[in-house]
């Protein structure tokens, strides 16, 4: 059973996802994106998108930097002190992107207008990231300290999962809720070509720090300049 | 010089009745589909008025268009941190208005006329939202809402424009035999320095080099809405159904095959005029820089005469068509806004430099100005013409709307226009003095011909001379994909007409 969820799914899960977002990008990338429901209500999304995101940025770009620098984090955590300001950081950042996505489906659930373009995929995502998150936070309170055990446990699997050896002895032992933290963070992975997910990877907006204010295109070939004025 | 050719709409507002044709013309071809409910790509405003969306020139609220900070231009959205700002609001905007501010968008249930069961009342067809299907409790916003509410305190004194009027030229609005309106007709005023492209994330506004029509590519559009805050004419719109934002797109379908715009072509006053203007790029920069009280007269300086042998060089340099320079010569734009001086842009302080252009209405002016002698006025002096400033509507309200609070520029336009309106009368009366009108024409630094040639265009004019807009043959050089023609059949260029793809249906 452990062989086939943290031996198998991982690599259906992220061939999924791989290929689904191919499949998307090509056949129907006019509709790549998360449709932004702002225009309809604004109020609760104020209380609800604004920790959510913070919150959730914090924690993934945490667990990004521990599958890089497992070792830097274990190294860290030597000294408690340190290890409490991280354990902290991370469980306060949990907790805003848990009472931001409380908000959100609340917002989801009650407004009538939000509801209007709420889709069945929609509510599997806010299922999946409320799994996710309460799970998270579960581990942070019940197991101490996660992000020792992260460096040291769940880190090495994704690496063999990567090296393409999957070694499920790293994390077969693990308690439950861990167990389904890690499982259903793939599914989330699987998710992402399919649903308003897909804006996760949307990096267009990095570009605008960098390109000039306007744009001019023509369509006339050879256009003299790509762009009409570069402001500084 | 990098000389660019821009096509630009001038507005005659003291022909435009209201009529709202243009409106009409627009919604039907452009915007009846779900989503696009509630946008108006051309609307007609009354002002004083609140607008739509409600007070949408009140920047302190909307943060749009551009600022001059520390020598510097910047979007006003972006204060404090730049750019990085953008980012930091990604996830929630601001100053972003909701349906709330422009209306949520309704039909009525008529079936439930012919339906209803037999009883003791008239059945009646209630209003449901367009949005969630439901029965709405009473509509309270919708289009026009204000439609010729000059006289009412609950919206003509929200707008924005009435700050630095006298109390007693507020006053006006409240008493019914003083007080003013008029019509503002409004569409993307494909601006110069547009503040819906410097604030896309994506990338997905642009400007046409050829024509200077401003795009949203619909394929790149990610639904950050920047744009929509960005504008300070708050005319790019968000599509709520299928999350993507939209704005006018100036009928290029048509203009590319030298037709007027469908609301131009439509408008029953006459009151549009359309054609080229060429212009210097380079200066946008400073232009857009420029002081309050200089602005409108810095814009008609970025305007280059067409009829220059050096302009014209360099025209065709820089690569535009021949076609497109005989329009441009024989453009009412360009005589409107530059040659003539009565059109001038709206708003030109949120520095976009908007290249439509309103001509400001004349009012009554005698009952206020010859008050002593009942209004009646004596033909052989016309000494009211000295007394422009006293007509109803106060030179400031016009100032603030057009010109940037320069009433310099408002009073040169109108006195012209009474200039033309005097040469006229002494043409087909005679009852006013030949000298007096020619003193009155020199004083404003109009030729006999201009006067004519203004009261011809004003007046008399043809399609073809309200219209100059050149073919672009863009299907000789094109950058489109043929085989897309297939795929957005139907749907006037607005991604697929209904395509299910994953339970997302439009």
């Amino acid at each position: 059973m452990n062989q086939f969820l943290f031996g198998g799914m991982p690599y259906v899960l992220l061939m999924t996802a791989i290929i689904g977002a191919i499949w998307r990008f090509r056949s129907n990338k006019y509709t790549w994106s998360s449709q932004s429901s702002q225009f309809l209500e604004n109020k609760t999304l104020f209380f609800g998108s604004f920790p959510w995101h913070y919150g959730i940025i914090t924690i993934l770009l945490g667990h990004i930097f521990g599958i890089f620098f497992p070792s830097a984090i274990l190294a860290w955590n030597g000294v408690p002190v340190r290890l409490y300001i991280l354990e902290l950081t991370a469980l306060s950042a949990g907790f805003l992107a848990f009472f931001g996505l409380l908000a959100l489906i609340y917002r989801r659930l009650t407004n009538t207008r939000v509801k209007a373009l709420t889709t069945s995929w929609d509510v599997l995502v806010l299922i999946v990231l409320l799994i996710q998150v309460v799970t998270g936070l579960g581990n942070a309170i019940l197991y101490r300290w996660g992000s020792n055990w992260y460096a040291g446990a769940a880190v090495p699997w994704i690496w063999s999962i990567f090296k393409l050896s999957p070694n499920v002895d790293y994390v077969s032992n693990l308690p439950l809720i861990t167990k389904t933290h890690i499982f259903n963070a793939m599914i989330f992975i699987g998710l992402i070509p399919f649903s308003r997910l897909a804006h996760f990877v949307v990096i267009n907006p990095y570009k605008y720090l960098i390109r000039p204010y306007q744009v001019v295109r023509w369509y006339r070939k050879g256009g003299p300049t790509p762009n009409i004025v570069q402001y500084k | 010089m990098d000389i660019r050719a821009q096509l630009s709409m001038n507005f005659h507002m003291d022909k435009c009745i209201g009529c709202h044709l243009c409106s009409v013309a627009c919604k039907n071809i452009w915007t009846t589909r779900r989503g696009a409910e509630y946008m108006w790509w051309n609307n007609v405003e009354t002002k004083p008025g609140a607008g739509y969306p409600l007070t949408w020139e009140d920047q302190e609220r909307y943060r749009g268009g551009w600022e001059v900070s520390g020598g510097s231009l910047r979007l006003k959205l972006l204060k404090g941190p730049g750019k990085i700002r953008t980012l930091a609001n990604i996830f929630f905007q601001p100053n972003l208005p909701t349906v709330d501010d422009y209306y949520e968008p309704f039909t009525f249930d008529y079936q439930n006329l012919f339906n209803a069961p037999a009883g003791d009342d008239q059945p009646v067809a209630r209003p449901r939202s367009l949005i969630t299907g439901e029965f709405m409790e009473k509509v309270v916003l919708g289009p026009n809402w204000d439609d010729d509410m000059g006289g009412s305190p609950l919206y003509a004194m929200n707008d924005p424009n009435l700050k630095g009027l006298s109390e007693s030229q507020k006053e006006m609005l409240t008493k019914f035999h003083k007080l003013f309106f008029f019509y503002l007709p409004r569409i993307c005023n494909h601006c110069l320095n547009p503040a819906c492209v410097a604030s896309c994330p994506s990338g997905a506004i642009y400007k046409r080099g050829e024509d200077g029509i401003v795009l949203i590519d619909q394929d790149t559009c990610r639904a950050w809405r920047f744009c929509v805050s960005a504008c300070p004419y708050k005319k790019p719109y968000y599509n709520w159904a299928n999350g993507k934002s939209e704005k006018c797109i100036f009928c290029y379908p048509r203009t590319e095959t030298g037709q007027p715009n469908a609301c131009a072509h439509s408008c029953t006053g006459r009151i549009r005029f359309v054609g080229v203007l060429l212009y210097d790029a380079d200066r946008i920069e400073d232009t857009a820089k420029t002081p309050d009280e200089r602005l409108v007269e810095a814009m008609r300086d970025i305007i280059l005469d067409p009829n220059d042998p050096r302009v014209i060089a360099e025209a065709r340099k820089a690569g535009i068509d021949e076609n497109w320079l005989i329009a441009a010569q024989q453009s009412p734009a360009y005589n409107l806004f530059k040659k003539w001086r009565i059109s001038m842009p709206n708003h030109p302080e949120f520095r976009t430099v908007p290249m439509n252009f309103y001509v400001p209405p004349l009012s009554p002016i005698l009952h206020q100005a010859k008050s002593d002698s009942g209004g009646v006025f004596d033909p052989e002096s016309m000494e009211f013409f000295n007394a422009i400033d006293k007509m109803r509507v106060p030179i400031r309200f016009l100032a603030n709307l057009l010109s940037a609070g320069n009433e310099q520029v408002v009073l040169e336009s109108l006195k012209k226009q009474l200039a033309v309106r005097m040469y006229r009368r002494q043409q087909r009366f005679g009852d006013v003095g030949e000298s007096v009108v020619k003193s009155v024409l020199s004083q404003v630094g109009l030729t006999a011909q201009d006067a004519e040639d203004i009261f011809r265009l004003t007046a008399l004019s043809t399609v073809q001379e309200r219209f100059v807009i050149p073919e672009t043959h863009r299907e000789a050089m094109t950058s489109v994909d043929p085989r897309t023609m297939f795929e957005k059949r139907g749907s006037v260029g607005f991604g697929p007409k209904k395509k299910e793809f994953l339970g997302r249906t439009w």
